[in-house]
């Protein structure tokens, strides 16, 4: 059976949470820490996604230079985004994500930020399918 | 004030559609052996169940077996069942608001999408989703019509319900009498002139979304030979790699088995199904304003950024000889009254089952969400257990933290006076039983599994109303 990244965008309506480029680390720090979340879209004015910045930038910042606090997100963030769009296959993507080692992507559709999805989201949804599809094979054996 | 879920003072849920994703949820609720939950569920049918009875098709039984573990849900003494209440016609979200600590909506995706192409308002041109709720005898659906005196039908999709309309549509008048189909479609079916249905995939036969045990089935028809052109069952490069970079041996199975089909001879057999896969119609053609060909555009796949195997449409044309056309794209779901909606993948806004605000995305206490109307029209009666239990989590959590409604009316007697002044003439789960029963009785004289009442009338009939 095929899922699709719109499945997981179905249940998870929080708008994405967006940084620009020119924005600090402070106050990208307090978007992560406000919303609890592992990571902010990077975009440009056209809201178009540039990069990514995740708490593992922001650690591997903090490791080289303590003074992050005033630095530019774009210094930090990782450039090479791959998007992802609400009809590609979830079974896709889990796999991009695991062998990039992406933790984050953000979905795009028609050119328009529509949601970011972490590969947690994936992986739940995923079983949830397996689940779904055991339960009903379970019902079928026992009401035989 | 003590929080609910004690004996003096029990959690009170409502749950509005009666259907998979609710019983799952009132189920999942029951469990919880530290609260004590009264569940009310209302549908805006007399009978329960929801695509069970109404969109599972009636030469499937066995999938309806799952019924007899939502009945145990309902045995529960805490549990009780208003049918023929609808959100919006018999009560309102805010007399719910005023009656339970916590509501879920399940009302699923009653409609279905369009193909957004000329033609499609042309006379012979339907859903496949309302033939659906008419040969299972929707009662909303009883005088639909559906002209079945064409000889060449067309449905549009390679899902599952594209399937069963098509072996609705190709089954023999006997084989179709021994199903619980709804009589007035047996009628209809029995007069049909159709002998060649076409089933149209905007995909090739690997990206397929229907089973291979739905797929054989065609294949064992009384009287029915399968065609499908070599070429269009032989996977193109790009999907043939795909199947082999993923170890995918359903898909590969599926193949095989669509290979068989095309290499069989026709046997005496009186109707057809042909297979096509890679076109997509662009336009129903008509004469005097009804459905006489359709034009379809030959497509292509193309691998996107991640893997995925789209259709693109090529430049190659043919016109397909149809009196019928069948659109089975895709259920979608309708807003519910004021309740916050996505109309961009129709559900209602929601994290995880929590209804949330349209602005603020912040939740809205006490209003929940499970099923296709949280998640989209997706998965198999199963896949609404874990969706039903991701929902009651987060309502378990929010009634830890106090997070819940509270309704100024607090009994269970309550209710029941307000839905008696209502829709006196509501459906009780004993009634719905008493129907249940009758319908089987019925059956058994004519060798059926039930004989099933087609309007709300006839029903309240059978109970002596």
């Amino acid at each position: 059976m095929k899922m699709n990244v719109e499945r997981i965008l179905a249940t998870k309506c929080s708008s994405v949470v967006v940084v620009r480029p020119d924005d600090s680390i402070r106050e990208a720090l307090a978007l992560l820490a406000r919303h609890n979340i592992g990571a902010l879209v990077v975009v440009d004015e056209t809201n178009h996604p540039m990069g990514i910045l995740s708490e593992r930038d922001i650690v591997r910042g903090a490791a080289r230079n303590e003074a992050i606090f005033d630095q530019r997100v774009d210094s930090l963030m990782t450039q090479e985004v791959i998007i992802t769009s609400p009809t590609d296959d979830a079974r896709l993507v889990a796999r991009t994500m695991t062998e990039k080692r992406f933790r984050h992507l953000p979905v795009v559709d028609n050119g328009d930020l529509v949601g970011i999805i972490s590969i947690m989201d994936v992986v739940r949804t995923q079983r949830d399918q397996y689940e779904g599809q055991v339960e009903s094979l379970q019902t079928r054996l026992s009401t035989v | 004030m003590a929080k609910p879920g004690t004996s003096a003072c029990p959690l009170r849920v409502a749950i509005i559609g009666a259907g998979p994703a609710g019983f799952y949820a009132a189920e999942h609720l029951f469990k919880q052996d530290r609260i004590i939950v009264e569940i009310d569920m209302f549908d805006r049918l007399p009978t329960p169940f929801g695509l069970v009875r109404n969109g599972v098709a009636p030469d499937h039984q066995r999938i309806k077996a799952v019924t007899r573990i939502f009945d145990r849900t309902a045995t529960n003494p805490r549990f009780r069942f208003f049918g023929q209440v609808g959100l919006g016609r018999d009560i309102t979200r805010a007399q719910l608001r005023d009656h339970y600590h916590q509501i879920i909506y399940t009302t699923g995706a009653p409609s279905d999408r369009n193909l957004g192409i000329p033609g499609e308002n042309l006379k012979g041109s339907y859903s496949a989703t309302d033939f659906v709720a008419w040969y299972n005898g929707h009662p909303d659906f009883r005088d639909y019509e559906f002209d079945l005196s064409q000889k060449r039908a067309a449905v549009v999709g390679l899902g599952n319900v594209a399937v069963d309309v098509i072996r609705i549509l190709s089954r023999t008048p006997e084989e179709l009498a021994q199903t619980d189909i709804a009589d007035h479609a047996l009628e209809q079916l029995r007069q049909s002139r159709v002998r060649e249905v076409y089933m149209l995939g905007r995909r090739g036969p690997a990206q397929a979304a229907f089973t291979n045990p739905e797929i054989k089935e065609l294949g064992r028809l009384d009287d029915v030979h399968v065609t499908i052109p070599p070429e269009e069952a032989t996977p193109d490069s790009l999907s043939q790699q795909a199947l082999e970079r993923e170890d995918d041996r359903v898909g590969s199975k599926r193949i095989e088995i669509l290979k068989e089909m095309a290499s069989r001879q026709r046997a005496g057999q009186s109707r057809t199904i042909h297979f096509r896969f890679l076109v997509s119609p662009v336009e129903i053609l008509g004469s005097s304003g009804r459905v006489r060909a359709m034009r379809l555009v030959k497509n292509e796949l193309y691998a996107t950024d991640m893997g995925t195997l789209r259709p693109r449409a090529t430049d190659r044309l043919e016109e397909l000889k149809v009196g019928l056309v069948f659109r089975s794209i895709g259920y979608k779901g309708l807003p519910l009254s004021d309740i916050p909606f996505n109309p961009k993948w129709g559900v209602i806004l929601n994290e995880k089952g929590r209804v949330v605000e349209p602005e603020s995305r912040k939740p809205v206490v006490g209003e929940y969400t499970a099923g296709w109307i949280k998640r989209g029209p997706n998965g198999v009666i199963g896949t609404n257990k874990p969706d039903a239990l991701e929902t009651v989590s987060c309502m378990l959590e929010d009634l830890e933290a106090g997070l819940t409604l509270k309704p100024s009316h607090q009994g269970s007697s309550d209710t029941e006076t307000l839905i008696r002044r209502n829709r006196p003439d509501y459906f009780s789960y004993a009634d719905w039983q008493r129907i249940d029963e009758i319908e089987r009785e019925k059956g058994l004289h004519s060798g059926r599994p039930r004989v099933k009442f087609a309007t709300v009338e006839e029903m309240a009939a059978a109970l002596g109303r």
